[in-house]
């Protein structure tokens, strides 16, 4: 068992990085596309996108709102399919 | 990886010995004259390329390549090769058998009759790893990386990202088929879906983890069976890691399993100095950063954190628990292996040392549970109570088994909402307003776990915080361990 030779270890990784996911194009106008507004069920969230649905609905936008069932974990499939079928851009809203 | 092939061996007679043998030693006058007479000879030698110190050919075999290619098991050992084929071997020394296989009948007069041989080192158990690894073309799939030899294999660890901020041991694959040894679950077999780059992961790649966080091989079973508690629905480990709040997964572990690898559930139970304790947790938490990609600053964006997100881990005292063990409770037959994943962070110190009566003890212990998180807030947050022996033997005296406990506890718990309101007490946090006139439980059905464990002195209990409890965030999970 000579000293001073090379280590070999085995990878503790994946050898991976998570895929990145490229953002939708971004809407020229907001003016008569949808916009959803997804709310991940943290307290004060829904003051927050109230006051985003006025100012959207204002400049001409159509608005639908969406929830989260839980802020504690990734939104559900189905809900994240429905979101990318019906509008045209999302804004999620953080809040505490 | 590259394989060292089976080296040939010289035609003639091949002697395999060492130094450190005396029946090699015995035998140095025979290999002397078997040197200068008859077939040829070589002799590979072990421990010490100076010995056996004869005329002819001597090569070095130290680093085994001979003997463990050879299945050399005992020395000395003495082989006839044939156009590069072992065609008979004898081990150790005999008179008898050394004159017939070598055909000189005057070989070893002056020797005894017989002495056993010794073991070669290239099936030294303190090698045997190391050779496996080496020579043995190993079924370990993980990619190998090369640390040069200037480089220093701590800092290269930390270098590549691969540590919680405390040195790991070096994953070689020596060590990492080591502690494959600890299961009898296939290197290759899948454990779970690692959030958060939903990574599935083998049972090798747990495995090397385990041996960074410093695990001995008895413990692997436990680390799998977390991982496979963690990465679970249930237990939410995605929101768990992602959350701004403290808590980790904490593994509590019951059965005999516990005390045949030393998990320490007396002294300092949550505290450091106990190797199973220290290195099971982190192994589960390598395991999400290395494997699952969840790092602080990237998806764990815990605000404050916790010393318990280093990992940790510990038995319930079962022996003279005035409660039957935590996964009983929880579902699974007395004497079960078993593990039960709590979503939560440090301890919170109850100091009762007067209460000598259960009634009272328990009010303490109510006293501090219902501040848990914040004093106006309830149903949101679970938590776990560890009762300590001191204080368990007041309800173990007095009767009190598990579920009158609980009972006793969860009555004490049961609060009036309106003086938790929001804006109550000058304090804007608090139970909303549809709460009023209602009788709150502190905790969610399921929300509070209870143990037993610490040392023998102290009149100390503490509560152990939780997370967000239940299909809004994460349930406990108890499990089997399985080997």
């Amino acid at each position: 068992m000579s000293e001073n030779r090379t280590t070999i270890v085995l990878d503790p990784t994946t050898g991976k990085e998570a895929a990145g996911f490229p953002g939708a194009d971004r809407v020229a106008s907001i003016e008569g596309k949808t916009v959803g507004l997804l709310d991940i069920t943290k307290p004060r969230g829904d003051v927050f996108l109230d006051r985003l649905e006025e100012l959207l609905v204002e400049r001409g936008a159509n608005v639908t709102r969406y929830a989260k069932p839980t802020f504690t974990k990734p939104a559900p499939v189905d809900l994240r399919h429905e979101i990318a079928a019906n509008c045209d851009a999302v804004i999620e809203a953080l809040a505490d | 990886m590259t394989t060292i092939d089976r080296p040939t061996l010289p035609d003639g007679l091949v002697a395999v010995v060492k130094r450190d043998c005396p029946t090699c030693e015995l035998v140095v006058p025979v290999l002397d004259r078997l040197a200068g007479d008859g077939p040829h000879l070589t002799v590979y030698t072990q421990d010490d390329p100076s010995f056996p110190g004869i005329e002819g050919d001597v090569v070095d075999d130290t680093d085994l390549t001979v003997s463990w290619h050879h299945e050399i098991e005992t020395v000395p050992t003495l082989l006839r090769v044939e156009d590069g084929v072992e065609v008979e071997r004898i081990v150790g020394w005999s008179r008898e058998q050394w004159r017939a296989f070598t055909s000189v009948d005057d070989l070893g007069t002056d020797l005894p009759e017989m002495r056993p041989g010794c073991g070669s080192l290239s099936v030294d158990p303190s090698l045997a790893d190391e050779l496996l690894a080496r020579f043995g073309g190993s079924n370990l799939r993980s990619r190998r990386i090369e640390i040069a030899a200037l480089e220093d294999e701590f800092e290269a660890a930390f270098d590549r990202g691969w540590t919680d901020g405390l040195p790991v041991v070096t994953p070689t694959e020596a060590r990492v088929l080591r502690m494959l040894e600890g299961t009898t679950r296939a290197p290759d077999e899948t454990v779970a879906t690692v959030p958060p780059d939903l990574a599935e992961v083998t049972v090798e790649q747990v495995a090397i983890n385990a041996v960074m966080a410093g695990c001995r091989p008895e413990y692997l079973p436990v680390v799998l069976t977390a991982v496979e508690a963690a990465c679970t629905e249930d237990f939410n480990m995605h929101g768990l890691l992602a959350t701004t709040y403290f808590s980790g997964p904490i593994i509590v572990v019951n059965g005999p399993i516990a005390g045949r690898i030393g998990l320490n559930a007396a002294g300092n139970v949550l505290g450091q100095g106990t190797r199973a304790n220290s290195t099971i947790g982190r192994a589960l938490q390598l395991v999400i950063r290395n494997l699952g990609g969840g790092k602080p600053g990237g998806v764990d964006m815990s605000a404050i954190g916790s010393p318990s997100k280093l990992g940790l881990c510990f038995a319930e005292r079962e022996h003279d628990s005035p409660f039957a063990p935590l996964s009983v409770e929880r579902g699974l037959a007395e004497g079960t292996d078993a593990l039960t994943l709590f979503a939560g962070h440090g301890p919170n110190a109850i100091v009762d040392q007067l209460s000598r009566t259960p009634e009272s003890l328990v009010r303490s212990m109510a006293a501090v549970l219902r501040a848990q998180a914040n004093p106006k807030l309830a149903m949101g947050m679970d938590a776990m109570l560890i009762v300590g022996p001191e204080h368990g033997r007041i309800f173990r005296e007095a009767g009190w088994d598990r579920s009158r406990f609980r009972t006793e506890l969860e009555g004490l718990l049961m609060l009036e909402a309106d003086p938790m309101l929001r804006g109550t007490d000058g304090i804007d946090e608090g139970l909303p307003d549809f709460a009023a006139g209602a009788t709150v439980p502190k905790f969610r059905p399921g929300g509070l776990q209870i143990v037993h464990a610490g040392g023998d002195a102290g009149l100390f209990s503490a509560v152990v915080g939780g997370w967000v409890g239940g299909p809004k965030g994460s349930e406990p999970v108890t499990v089997e361990i399985t080997p």
